[in-house]
């Protein structure tokens, strides 16, 4: 199979060489390629041939391809054996392709195998390139992935450009499989980069006809397809430029720029614009390009040029990306915001929006585009509006963003895109009434314009305008037309207003106006807690949670709380079917009690008596529902509440504690044992005298002065059995969970290092059996409990384990093992084997 | 063709189309918005309505005491409800050969129609539309008849004395033609004379047109009717349904072609979709029942309410509500249960598949398994000592003006924990509650309409490509009341002819063939009728043929014919075979002859004359009758 290769030399390598790859891979290798060059053993999953080639990268960039070579003489014997005719499958010469380029990319292996012809006879006309294979476009993409890989040398340059490579890349680019394609595209600007690497670098002066004739031919190939009639094969042209230019900023793409520019800029005089998209991308590649936008000076005008050539839609991701831009011309950026603005100074224009706010949009003062060219039909009236509400939502938070930013007529022309969607604005013009007609009860315009407005309570806005946007929420939050997914919207972008409305001074309360608002909210959220369509109970619920969470404790709120029906329905929500909403409620109702504005359990129209507790019915959620979300949000309530001192917990907080990590530690779902070890973390810190260092500002129950011994420290720990619920964690089957315990055993064998001394002398025969207890649950038999253990048998054990060790075991990927080299040589040997025996068997 | 409009209710519609020669009358709704200028019946004693003061003119003038009360500020006759007919004067109605119904709530009028005007034609309905349309006539009969009213108010519908009374009652229209309600043997006497149908059934009516009865998908058995004779299509679409609830879904595509599409019954609350109003419903009930409130739903014993039903089923648990008894007052409430379960053919595929089981398609049949819903004929009875609060009544009827929810009306509405919710889209519920006020239960009004809305309407005209479309005046121009929603209205080109109460319209038809038959033995001589009414006919239809014409038979020898022309003088005839026969062609005088198997055509240019002599040379070869 070799025949016509020099044997290489094998001195001076051998010591490299076991480096590079094991033995044991070494043994099964020959096997493997015998496997891969055989038709009649078909290797049936084509990602273990991916996982192989991701194994000779890291083997060849580690180390010499040439010495890999050498050692194993059966991947030369593939690489020639599939360069005979015969039926191999497409993915193995794929395979082979792309291992031959990653081989090739050292130059002195491109030497080799050069010698014996073997890349121009893979690679060159006489290979797959002329054959029946080439017509799967895996072997195309091996083909162009092999190519890449090689050229990396100045000697892969003359070998391209002898076996006629790059008129193929050419023809490849407009292939059919788009991966193809786009890989063609790619490896000619990867080809561009390499040939002017050396003679152009720190030259910025030289012409192109200076420039290889390898770089010329793509420059001129790039020019012939700018100048085509073709859309296609300009898009190609500019997708190369793209490409070029966002990764290479070398001075020689300056060169290139100037002389391709004036050919791009002819583009813009055809109507209409041919690959509109592509030259967006062209063009903002070009201005981010450090080189290139500080030097072109026809750049800016260029992309003035274009905003105002382009469609509406088209122009809007170009003026995203010029606001976006760092450094750019004053002008330029007040055209884009225009450009930018434009639908929306439609809708104002249409429904006859006060003029102030219309002129401060148009920026441009030029004529004002109509709805009818603007918007021609639905689907482009509301595909624009959701764009430039989006392209208008991303803008907002950066720091380049225009200034002054329009805030006022932004939230106008937002408050009455929502009216129209609604069909409670009046529109004064036939313009303003099909605008009408396109958005009414269009839910996608609905969603957007609900972002955007969410976006908009950052900045500030004249009184009457914010009037209107709470009416507007309020419009969209009452009405039974609003769909689950848009009320979801209008519960976020109405906290966010509430939450940026100013507040009173003097007092932390919410200012009158939203005070007035949330009078008027509150008996809409009852409805919504009724709602048959359990996504609106749920998002209604978190709506309550995050307001509470910020309001709970001011007066105001909680009288308008307690006076509705919203604590009472929460609880009731706790034993909703869905568990979502289970799940919202518990959290819920968790920051209710948190507030103390859980409704008294004995009212009138409960005549039964005694209601449950919270924390009764909470603990009766985790250890009898069915689906773990509410038993999460169960948990992660337990842990805020023992973190906050909530008074149903601090009465007797061990009991408490005992009694929820006796629950978790049975749980099936892993998340919640792993928040079961936050709560015994939270608890742990608090009995050792530390405030929680998660929040240094909670209200932490008052802790006696630290105690004095280690032992008595320990006690509380032991009496609620957290050791037993840690250990356990520690050999979880989950390996977060480990994880976490493992964490939490470590930190507290550091507290108790602190308090010095020996103290972890349990007697031996005591730790001994918890030693041999955990031996067996770590080897699974977990059956046993540990029983109540003394805090100096905790300590000594703690001493006695291993836990840096177990940490370092548990940090490694679970797959470890799996994903070894050796071990994928053997799964594909197994699975061909397999296949093997099966044939067997069918005779 | 000609379109009388009887009717200016759109989603009650009662036309009479002219087409051929048959009279057709499409539908026969009954407007009974007419109620509600009338004081409830109450079913027992009510001391607040027995003493409203009686309204005076301004001058003080009482001379109407007796007859109008006020309450609240409004004005109400005392008098047994009466119902606005459609238009009697317009046509003839003892002309009308069939009536099609589309659907039991456009079948309300037909006693009035079928038994006082002499109508002596067959009326065409679904079994369905027939049972269920007989179970709301008779709760209708049942609900004015149990409560006998001594007083018959007529004083007051004077032209010159209505002038004086306040809106809405001076507003009303043709008040001397209200009626009472009819009564059960008028009823059965109208249902006697139904021929039922099934859909896609094709019905020939006297060899000249041929009706089809198509699924709506609006209510059980609810259709949609095709008109059509060999060249022409007239498609009747009336309360029809794109959405998923328990009818079989609407048949689009055999609305296809039509040349004239007639469109009423579209929804009657644009503005408000469906789904979110049966959220809204659930989220009040729950609401109220949870504070302890009753919940009082006015309905029709049959349709939504079965949709009702069914999503309480599954709310119900959802929102803790398994405790709360649920009641369904009416005199038909059990007859509507169990007819909804037993027109399997009639539903929707889901439910179809359910009877194969066998499970009952609707899932009422658990609840009342279960004893979650009850169901009573009246609130005497059983359900006095069944009734226990808080509980969810529904009962009729919608107008809140007669039937068991005048006493639950009068029982709740003095507590703010009750809530009355308006499911039913047929009455202003500001209107129907007006007696009643002041109020203290609360109001939600939630109008479930399942039929077409505008979008669907645009949608379906563009996939059914009608010539031309007919329909009532409101849905051409946006509702009043929001008078910038152009989305609110039929948009279609050509635009849309519309019609009114009262309106006669000619259809746009451009008749260009027409199919005859020739037989060879004579028709035997229509006798007539020696003795009863003799049936009047319009006579733009058929000419009255005082002479008979006499009838053709045999067939025309080419050759001989030829022979017999060029004696008569033609020169230069040319024969040509064709497919069908011969065509002779004079080309002198530029005239063809086209003899085929069954038909001669003379076709020359303007000259009368030479067409008569030609006619008559072709006659030669035919025998008389």
């Amino acid at each position: 199979m070799t025949s016509g290769l020099p044997v290489p030399s094998q001195v001076g390598h051998a010591g490299i060489s076991s480096l590079i790859m094991d033995p044991e891979c070494s043994q099964l290798l020959p096997a493997l390629c015998s496997v891969l060059a055989d038709p009649r053993q078909p290797v049936a999953d084509d990602t273990c041939l991916e996982k192989l080639l991701d194994w000779f990268k890291t083997i060849t960039e580690a180390g010499s391809s040439l010495l890999l070579l050498q050692e194993n003489p059966c991947l030369l014997g593939l690489l020639c054996h599939v360069l005979k005719p015969q039926d191999l499958s497409p993915r193995v010469l794929s395979f082979s392709l792309r291992l031959a380029g990653m081989l090739a990319a050292q130059e002195d292996c491109f030497q080799y195998l050069q010698q014996g012809e073997l890349l121009p006879r893979l690679f060159g006309e006489a290979g797959p390139l002329g054959g029946a294979a080439w017509t799967a476009p895996s072997v195309r993409s091996g083909w162009i992935q092999g190519l890449r890989s090689l050229a990396r040398h100045p000697s892969a340059l003359c070998f391209l450009a002898d076996c006629g490579a790059v008129d193929t890349i050419f023809s490849l680019q407009g292939d059919s499989s788009l991966f193809v394609a786009s890989a063609a595209g790619q490896l000619l600007v990867h080809i561009l980069g390499l040939s002017l690497q050396g003679p152009a670098e720190g030259h910025p002066g030289l012409q192109t006809g200076d420039w290889p004739v390898c770089a010329q031919k793509i420059v001129s190939h790039i020019e012939e397809s700018l100048r085509s009639a073709a859309t296609p094969q300009i898009t190609q042209a500019l997708n190369v430029l793209t490409t070029t230019f966002g990764h290479c900023h070398d001075p020689w793409t300056q060169v290139l720029w100037g002389r391709l520019s004036p050919l791009v800029a002819c583009l813009l005089e055809k109507d209409p614009v041919p690959a509109a998209h592509s030259l967006v991308d062209l063009l903002l590649s070009v201005a981010r390009s450090p080189v290139l936008s500080s030097s072109s000076s026809g750049l800016w005008e260029t992309l003035a040029q274009t905003l105002s050539h382009l469609s509406p839609t088209q122009a809007g991701p170009l003026a995203l990306g010029i606001l976006k831009l760092q450094e750019c011309p004053q002008v330029l950026r007040a055209q884009a915001f225009a450009v930018l603005l434009q639908p929306l100074t439609c809708v104002l224009e249409a429904t006859a929006q006060a003029p102030g706010l219309l002129d401060s949009l148009d920026g441009t003062g030029g004529a004002s585009v109509t709805v009818d060219t603007l918007l021609p039909s639905k689907a482009a009236c509301v595909g624009l509006l959701c764009r430039t509400l989006a392209h208008l939502e991303l803008l907002q938070p950066l720091p380049q963003r225009p200034s002054p930013w329009p805030q006022a007529p932004l939230l106008g022309a937002t408050v009455t895109i929502l009216r129209l969607c609604s069909g409670s604005a009046t529109p004064t013009s036939d313009a303003g009434g099909h605008l009408c007609a396109f958005l009414v009860g269009c839910v996608r315009v609905q969603r957007a314009a609900l972002d955007f407005l969410g976006t908009l309570s950052q900045g500030t806005g004249p009184r009457e305008l914010v009037t209107q946007v709470f009416a507007v929420l309020l419009e969209y939050l009452t009405s039974p037309d609003s769909s689950p997914t848009v009320l979801k919207k209008a519960f976020q972008a109405t906290f966010r207003w509430l939450q940026s409305s100013p507040e009173t001074p003097g007092c932390s309360d919410l200012d009158p106006h939203a005070h007035l608002f949330l009078r008027e909210l509150l008996p809409v959220l009852p409805k919504r807690l009724c709602s048959p369509c359990w996504e609106v109970r749920d998002s209604g619920l978190e709506f309550l949670t995050q307001m509470i969470g910020r309001w709970g404790g001011q007066a105001g709120f909680r009288r308008a709380l307690l006076a509705s029906e919203v604590p009472e329905l929460t609880e009731q929500l706790l034993r909703d079917p869905e568990s979502y909403v289970r799940a919202s409620a518990v959290a819920a109702m968790g920051q209710l009690s948190s507030q103390g504005l859980r409704v008294t359990p004995a009212s009138p129209e409960h005549p039964g008596g005694q209601q449950k507790s919270l924390l009764a019915e909470l603990l009766h959620i985790l250890s009898t529902d069915s689906e773990g979300f509410p038993r999460r949000a169960v948990m992660h309530v337990f842990t805020q509440w023992l973190r906050d001192g909530h008074a149903d917990v601090a009465g007797d907080t061990e009991r408490f504690v005992a009694r929820v990590l006796q629950v978790a530690s049975q749980d099936l779902d892993w998340e919640v044992r792993a928040q079961g070890l936050e709560l015994a973390l939270v608890f742990l810190e608090q009995t050792l005298g530390r405030p929680s260092s998660h929040c240094p500002y909670a209200v932490t129950p008052p802790v006696a002065a630290p105690p004095s011994s280690l032992a008595q420290a320990l006690r509380p720990l032991c009496r609620v059995q957290l050791f037993e619920f840690a250990f356990r964690a520690l050999f979880d089957c989950d390996r977060p969970v480990a994880q976490k315990s493992c964490d939490l055993l470590l930190f507290l064998r550091a507290q108790t290092a602190s308090y010095g001394g020996p103290q972890g002398s349990g007697s031996v025969p005591e730790v001994a059996s918890v030693e041999a207890a955990l031996q067996r649950w770590q080897a699974g038999d977990q059956g046993q409990p540990l029983g109540y253990l003394e805090p100096e048998v905790v300590v000594a054990v703690l001493r006695s384990m291993d836990l840096e060790g177990l940490r370092g075991a548990l940090a490694e990927s679970s797959d470890r093992v799996e994903k070894s080299p050796q071990s994928l040589l053997q799964d594909v040997l197994a699975t061909v084997g397999a296949l093997g025996e099966d044939e067997a068997d069918c005779y | 063709m000609k379109l009388y409009c009887l009717s200016g209710h759109p989603t009650l519609p009662c036309n009479v189309l002219k087409f051929k020669s048959t009279t057709i009358m499409l539908d026969c709704g009954l407007d009974m918005t007419s109620t509600l200028n009338f004081l409830p019946l109450p079913l027992v004693q009510s001391p607040r309505l027995s003493n409203l003061p009686g309204w005076s003119l301004k001058d003080g003038n009482a001379f109407l005491d007796k007859e109008l009360k006020e309450c609240s500020g409004h004005v109400f006759v005392d008098s047994v409800p009466e119902f606005c007919l459609p238009e009697t004067e317009l046509i003839d109605l003892s002309t009308v050969d069939v009536i099609l119904i589309s659907n039991y709530h456009c079948m309300m009028a037909l006693p009035y129609i079928t038994e006082h005007t002499g109508f002596t034609g067959t009326v065409y309905a679904t079994e369905p539309t027939v049972q269920i349309g007989r179970l709301l006539m008779e709760e209708l009969v049942n609900f004015i008849e149990r409560v006998p009213k001594a007083q018959s108010a007529s004083l007051w519908k004077n032209k010159d004395i209505q002038r004086l009374l306040p809106s809405p009652l001076k507003d009303a229209v043709e008040v001397s033609t209200w009626r009472r309600c009819y009564t059960m043997q008028e009823v059965n006497s109208a249902l006697s004379k139904i021929q039922l149908v099934g859909y896609s059934q094709k019905i020939e009516l006297f060899g000249a047109v041929q009706v089809t009865p198509l699924s709506s998908g609006y209510a059980l058995g609810s259709s949609n009717w095709i008109i059509q004779s060999h060249y022409e299509k007239v498609s009747y679409v009336s309360g029809s349904s794109l959405l998923t609830t328990h009818p079989q879904p609407m048949d689009q595509a055999s609305l296809k072609n039509s040349d004239v599409l007639v469109l009423t019954g579209l929804t009657q609350i644009p503005t408000a979709n469906p789904d979110g109003m049966v959220g809204e419903f659930c989220s009040n009930l729950a609401l109220t029942v949870r504070n302890g409130g009753n919940v009082l739903v006015p309905c029709y014993p049959s349709g939504v309410i079965y949709d009702l039903l069914e999503c309480l089923y599954q709310y119900i648990d959802s929102a803790g509500l398994s405790n709360i008894p649920f009641y369904f007052i009416s005199p038909v409430a059990n007859s509507s249960l169990e007819f909804s379960q037993i027109f399997a053919e009639w539903l929707c595929h889901n439910k179809q598949t359910k009877v194969y089981l066998p499970e009952p398609p609707f899932p009422h049949a658990e609840l009342i398994q279960t004893n979650k819903l009850k169901h009573y004929p009246s609130l005497h009875g059983d359900f006095s000592s069944d009734f226990r609060q808080p509980c969810v009544v529904f009962t009729g009827h919608p107008s809140l003006r007669f039937g068991d929810v005048v006493h639950f009306m009068e029982l709740w509405g003095k507590s703010s924990l009750n809530t009355v919710i308006f499911t039913e889209p047929d009455f202003s519920y500001l209107e129907a509650l007006a007696p009643y006020q002041p109020l203290a239960m609360k109001c939600i009004y939630c109008p479930i309409d399942t039929r077409l809305n505008f979008i669907q309407v645009s949608k379906l005209l563009k996939e059914v490509q009608p010539l031309h479309v007919v329909c009532p005046e409101q849905y051409t121009q946006p509702p009043p009341a929001q008078s910038h929603r152009m989305d609110l209205m039929i948009d279609c080109q050509p635009p849309a002819m519309s019609y009114r109460r009262a309106e006669v319209l000619a259809l746009p038809f451009k008749r260009r063939y027409e199919k005859i038959e020739i037989m060879p033995e004579p028709p035997p001589r229509p006798t007539q009728p020696t003795g009863g009414k003799k049936r009047k006919r319009a006579s733009d239809d058929i000419p009255d043929c005082k002479v008979l014409k006499p009838l053709l038979s045999g067939s025309i020898p080419v050759e001989q014919f030829v022979q017999a022309l060029e004696k008569h003088g033609f020169s230069d005839i040319k024969v040509e075979d064709t497919a069908k026969g011969h065509i002779v062609l004079l080309q002198e005088a530029e005239t063809l002859i086209q003899i085929e198997e069954d038909s001669t055509h003379i076709i020359c240019d303007n000259d009368e004359m030479l067409r008569v002599r030609l006619r008559d040379l072709v006659l030669k070869f035919l025998q008389k009758f």
